[in-house]
């Protein structure tokens, strides 16, 4: 049984890396964006049986616990839904030839080496092997985003590409740090890298290195996830690239680089004498709040817009893990899975939003409830979900950050109340130019796939109104892992 | 071989390194630039392999061998070939003064020696040496990226950040996944250099300063 869950961990990866190989050399865009639906599905069943089954002791190189087995099985199910929009999505591509059946190969491709590499980094039990994975993801994302080749695309993937890379060098910096306050305690070699070890002695290493160590992190990590100071790369990479990898990197890839946070929140966490993680997790969370909530207003172009609302959404959820504590860690938790879930179903809408109208100006879009019906108002319930109304998911998670929040440090819940309700009202006031009014741009019948974004918005509607209870068992326990 | 002697040529070179380093940092023509890096690259060769040497771990050679052929060698001179094919402007535009920039730079190793070694008491002397040095590689490896305006140079800059990592690596003892990293780092690299080429950054925004690409900012249209 041990042997079968550890053949199920590595297909996980196996599988991603196998179809990257075939789609690679496989001509005919419809045929391999079927096979890249197949091996999104296929990765999809295997990580909800890792959920399910029995797990494998943790190895030196790759590891299933509680923790990331929830981040798999979200990579996996929007990877899943995002390939089959992409496979609609592409078509009106090639139709419009913004795309060459060449760079359709190579965008397959990389979509399954994306998904491979959010994976091992998700699994990872080294931390080398975690940054190299993590590396690896922005380097497909950088290809990607620059995949159409104008002016606009090759500016975001250069500065993607610049304000990635130096985000990995500082986290490869913390990295090596962490090896070296492991050292005299673990001893020489792999084990002075493998998460456990370093966990279970954690207690023993020199508080001031693991301090410097998790700057670094922090900071390096924290470029991927898009924290204030260091967001510039994302609205570009996302308003340029193809809409597909706009929902992934929203949806999957900031998650995937905040996880890498957290888990050395854990091992700091661990070790009394060091600095506690938190303060500075809150502190930048709830400056990428305020400032994205702001420039939010400024916006005129659509896929920026929810761009910055993702900054916004991920400066929430780090502040929730950095306020710690059941409550908190579990409103985090929660406020991740949901934003995943209507940002990717947004970005679902808006690509093919984009597609009918041409252009991705919000003055040149107007009255899509009254034109394109369908689209329209799968729009507008997903703004008013990712904007915080009850009865869907984010008001919940929000809710519980609130008022975890108001329990212990009132004066940080006003910032963030304030903060909510900022971006609440841009988002509104976009929304209704685009959704309601006089129609404009182009009212032609739209191909879409409408089955991913029902999904993800039936989910978050769900989510909202209950919450499965074994759900609610295993975030609590998940929760009580991050201390 | 004494204790000492290690010791001295470990800190000579990681301490040439931060030297090289500020000459990046003052280099106001490319092809010098260029040639100033190839240097960079070479003390960084000499670093490791000495390294490689007095800790007794063959497997960083490999990580040495890479440093002199694909850093001070082949990316050079791929470099200069681009500066000519591209026609770019051999003169670097800075964005403040060299001699803010200096100053700037020595506050920065002020800062790394009081930082690293004031945390790694616990180390070996060598690890914290080669640490504090990286660290102030690394910090004025960011410092030439956000002073200048070019992006070759920018590249140079990230070129000798992450050179500054690999000395930090190496210096500490027996960690593992070294040799994996510095290939990752120098596929990222060749990425990057094959991308300015390819992608023409120069014939799609006629120039390679990425000042001038701001006008092209979706939300500037």
């Amino acid at each position: 049984m041990m042997g079968f869950a550890f053949e199920r961990m590595e297909a996980v990866l196996l599988i991603p890396l196998g179809a990257a190989a075939l789609l690679a050399f496989l001509p005919g865009y419809r045929l391999s964006a079927r096979l890249n639906v197949a091996a999104a599905f296929l990765t999809l069943l295997v990580s909800v049986s890792l959920l399910l089954g029995d797990r494998s002791a943790p190895g030196r190189y790759l590891l299933i616990d509680d923790l990331n087995i929830v981040f798999i099985v979200l990579t996996t199910f929007v990877g899943f839904t995002t390939s089959v929009f992409s496979a609609s999505y592409i078509g009106h591509e090639i139709e419009t030839k913004r795309l060459t059946p060449v760079y359709l190969r190579f965008y397959h491709a990389m979509y399954q080496v994306l998904m491979f590499a959010m994976n091992l980094a998700l699994l990872a039990n080294n931390i080398g092997l975690m940054w190299v994975a993590v590396e690896m993801a922005t380097l497909t994302t950088v290809l990607m985003v620059g995949i159409y080749r104008t002016h606009e695309a090759l500016e975001a993937a250069w500065k993607y590409f610049i304000l990635g890379s130096v985000g990995i060098a500082l986290a490869l910096f913390g990295t090596i740090l962490i090896y070296v306050a492991a050292q005299p305690v673990i001893g020489e070699g792999i084990d002075a890298m493998v998460w456990t070890e370093l966990v279970a002695h954690a207690s023993s290493f020199d508080p001031a290195l693991l301090n410097v160590a998790f700057i670094f992190l922090l900071m390096g990590y924290g470029t991927k996830v898009g924290l204030a100071p260091l967001h510039a790369w994302l609205p570009d990479a996302h308003a340029e690239g193809p809409t597909p990898i706009s929902a992934v990197l929203s949806g999957l890839l900031l998650n995937v680089a905040l996880y890498a946070v957290l888990r050395f929140k854990v091992l700091l966490s661990a070790n009394d004498a060091a600095v506690a993680p938190g303060p500075l997790m809150v502190t930048l969370g709830l400056v990428s709040l305020i400032f994205a909530a702001f420039m939010l207003y400024r916006r005129r172009d659509i896929k920026r817009l929810f761009a910055y609302s993702s900054i916004e959404h991920m400066g929430i959820i780090t502040f929730a893990f950095g306020m710690g504590g059941p409550l908190a860690n579990f409103a985090g938790l929660l406020h991740m899975t949901m934003h995943s879930l209507t940002k990717s179903g947004i970005f679902f809408a808006v690509g093919h939003i984009a597609q009918v109208k041409g252009t991705q100006r919000i003055a040149d879009i107007g009255g899509l409830t009254e034109t394109h019906p369908w689209l329209g108002w799968s729009l507008v319930l997903g703004v008013i979900a990712i904007a915080g109304f009850p009865p869907l998911g984010i008001f919940m998670s929000e809710f519980l950050v609130v008022s975890s929040t108001f329990a212990r440090q009132p004066l940080l819940a006003i910032l963030l109340v304030a903060g909510l309700l900022i971006a609440l009202g841009a988002l509104l006031l976009r929304l209704n130019g685009l959704a309601f009014g006089e129609p404009r741009g182009a009212v032609a019948p739209v191909k879409a796939s409408y089955v991913p974004l029902f999904a993800h918005l039936a989910l978050v509607f769900a989510a909202g109104i209950y919450l499965p209870p074994q759900l609610v068992i295993w975030f609590q326990h998940v929760s009580s892992l991050l201390k | 071989m004494s204790g000492h002697l290690a010791f001295d040529l470990a800190h000579l070179l990681a301490g040439s390194l931060v030297l090289a380093s500020f000459m990046l940092l003052y280099q106001d023509r490319l092809y010098a630039l260029i040639n100033v890096y190839a240097g960079h690259a070479l003390v960084l060769t000499l670093s490791v392999a000495w390294q490689a040497y007095i800790q007794n771990a063959p497997h960083l050679y490999i990580t040495a061998g890479l440093a002199l052929g694909f850093k001070a060698i082949i990316i050079p001179v791929a470099l200069r070939r681009i500066v000519q094919q591209l026609g770019i402007h051999r003169e670097i535009e800075t964005v403040v003064g060299i001699g803010l920039t200096m100053l700037a730079g020595m506050a920065l190793v002020a800062l790394s020696m009081v930082v690293m070694l004031r945390v790694t008491g616990a180390a070996a002397p060598i690890a914290r040496e080669d640490l504090a040095f990286a660290l102030a590689v690394v910090l004025l490896g960011l410092l030439t990226m956000v002073t200048r305006r070019n992006a070759v140079s920018q590249i140079i800059g990230f070129m000798s950040l992450e050179n500054g990592l690999v000395l930090a690596a190496t210096g500490a003892k027996g960690m593992p996944l070294v040799v994996e990293i510095s290939v990752a780092f120098s596929i990222l690299i060749a990425f990057i250099v094959i991308g300015i080429f390819l992608f023409r950054i120069r014939e799609r925004f006629d120039t390679v300063d990425v000042g001038a690409m701001d006008q092209f900012r979706g939300e500037r249209r």
